[in-house]
């Protein structure tokens, strides 16, 4: 995967995208708060979808425990 | 007679759905589909650091500007790894000082250059040659435009046929030869008697019932 390093950590595009979902976005307001293409973040989402990291809810995507582990982890270790 | 099995997958057809994919690219997983709502321009080149292939995408480059503000996107495709691709758009940065925007298929298994009908056995079996496909925002193929190896693409022309079809979405007309931004567009012709008769008193720039033209 792309989005995620054999190490588990996040590509520098799935970390931006992932960091923006604060609250619940759709793929386009996301791109815009994200400052990324919508094909990417639509590519990013399927992948980090894939490994549990983010969810569908109610008025877009938002990042399951999985995701903000991951999401911190990255933010200590940077 | 040859054995439908291994033989090549019919090539892509204008006015039907661009054939979807999932391919590796620089931008990481991408699929087709995940550009809709934006115009595409799929182009294929045939290698990583050689010279025309290098001029034309700086040539992309110099465009993406003016494509995004067209709401139209970029792909890039050769048959080479995706470590190539990173490697020569590096080398272009260093060399030229260009970066590129846009993702770089990495067709290494032929996968897409096959469904798309980009390899020409004739100049190489290993390369694609110089394709373009213009594919709407709603994932219907538009034009496709084919180049020999040796032939570097031109870019105005890419950017005129992305206007035409553009005016033709919006307004419902036909873009006559050579047409740029700002001239008469074609009306497209009757197709009843009645409406044949009727084009003459139209304000028009009127040669005959078939044959008219107007400013936008």
């Amino acid at each position: 995967m792309a989005c995620i390093n054999p190490d588990g950590t996040l590509s520098v595009v799935a970390h931006r995208v992932l960091s923006a979902l604060t609250r619940p976005l759709a793929p386009e307001a996301l791109a815009q708060e994200a400052g990324v293409p919508l094909y990417r973040v639509r590519g990013t989402l399927r992948e980090t979808g894939a490994a549990g990291l983010i969810e569908q809810v109610e008025g877009g995507y938002l990042l399951t425990d999985k995701g903000r582990e991951v999401l911190e982890l990255a933010e200590v270790e940077a | 007679m040859t054995d439908p099995s291994t033989a090549a997958p019919a090539a892509p057809r204008l006015g039907a759905p661009a054939p979807d994919f999932e391919a590796e690219t620089t931008h990481g997983r991408l699929r087709l589909s995940d550009f809709l709502g934006s115009y595409v321009i799929l182009f294929s080149h045939p290698a990583d650091f050689t010279p025309v292939c290098t001029t034309e995408f700086l040539a992309f480059a110099e465009i993406a500007p003016q494509l995004k503000q067209r709401g139209v996107e970029l792909i890039g495709l050769s048959i080479d790894s995706v470590y190539a691709h990173i490697a020569w758009v590096k080398n272009i940065k260093e060399k030229f000082g260009v970066d590129i925007p846009f993702p770089v298929i990495a067709d290494l298994n032929k996968e897409v250059a096959t469904r798309y009908g980009m390899m020409m056995p004739g100049e190489s079996k290993t390369e694609t040659s110089r394709c373009v496909f213009i594919i709407d925002d709603k994932g219907m193929l538009r034009a496709m435009i084919y180049y020999p190896l040796t032939t570097g693409r031109n870019m105005l022309e890419i950017l005129r046929v992305i206007d035409a079809l553009k005016t033709t979405d919006q307004h419902g007309v036909g873009t006559p030869a050579n047409w740029q931004p700002g001239d008469p567009v074609i009306m497209p012709a009757p197709r009843t008697v009645e409406d044949a008769d009727a084009r003459k008193g139209q304000k028009l720039d009127y040669v005959d019932w078939y044959f008219a033209k107007k400013k936008l």
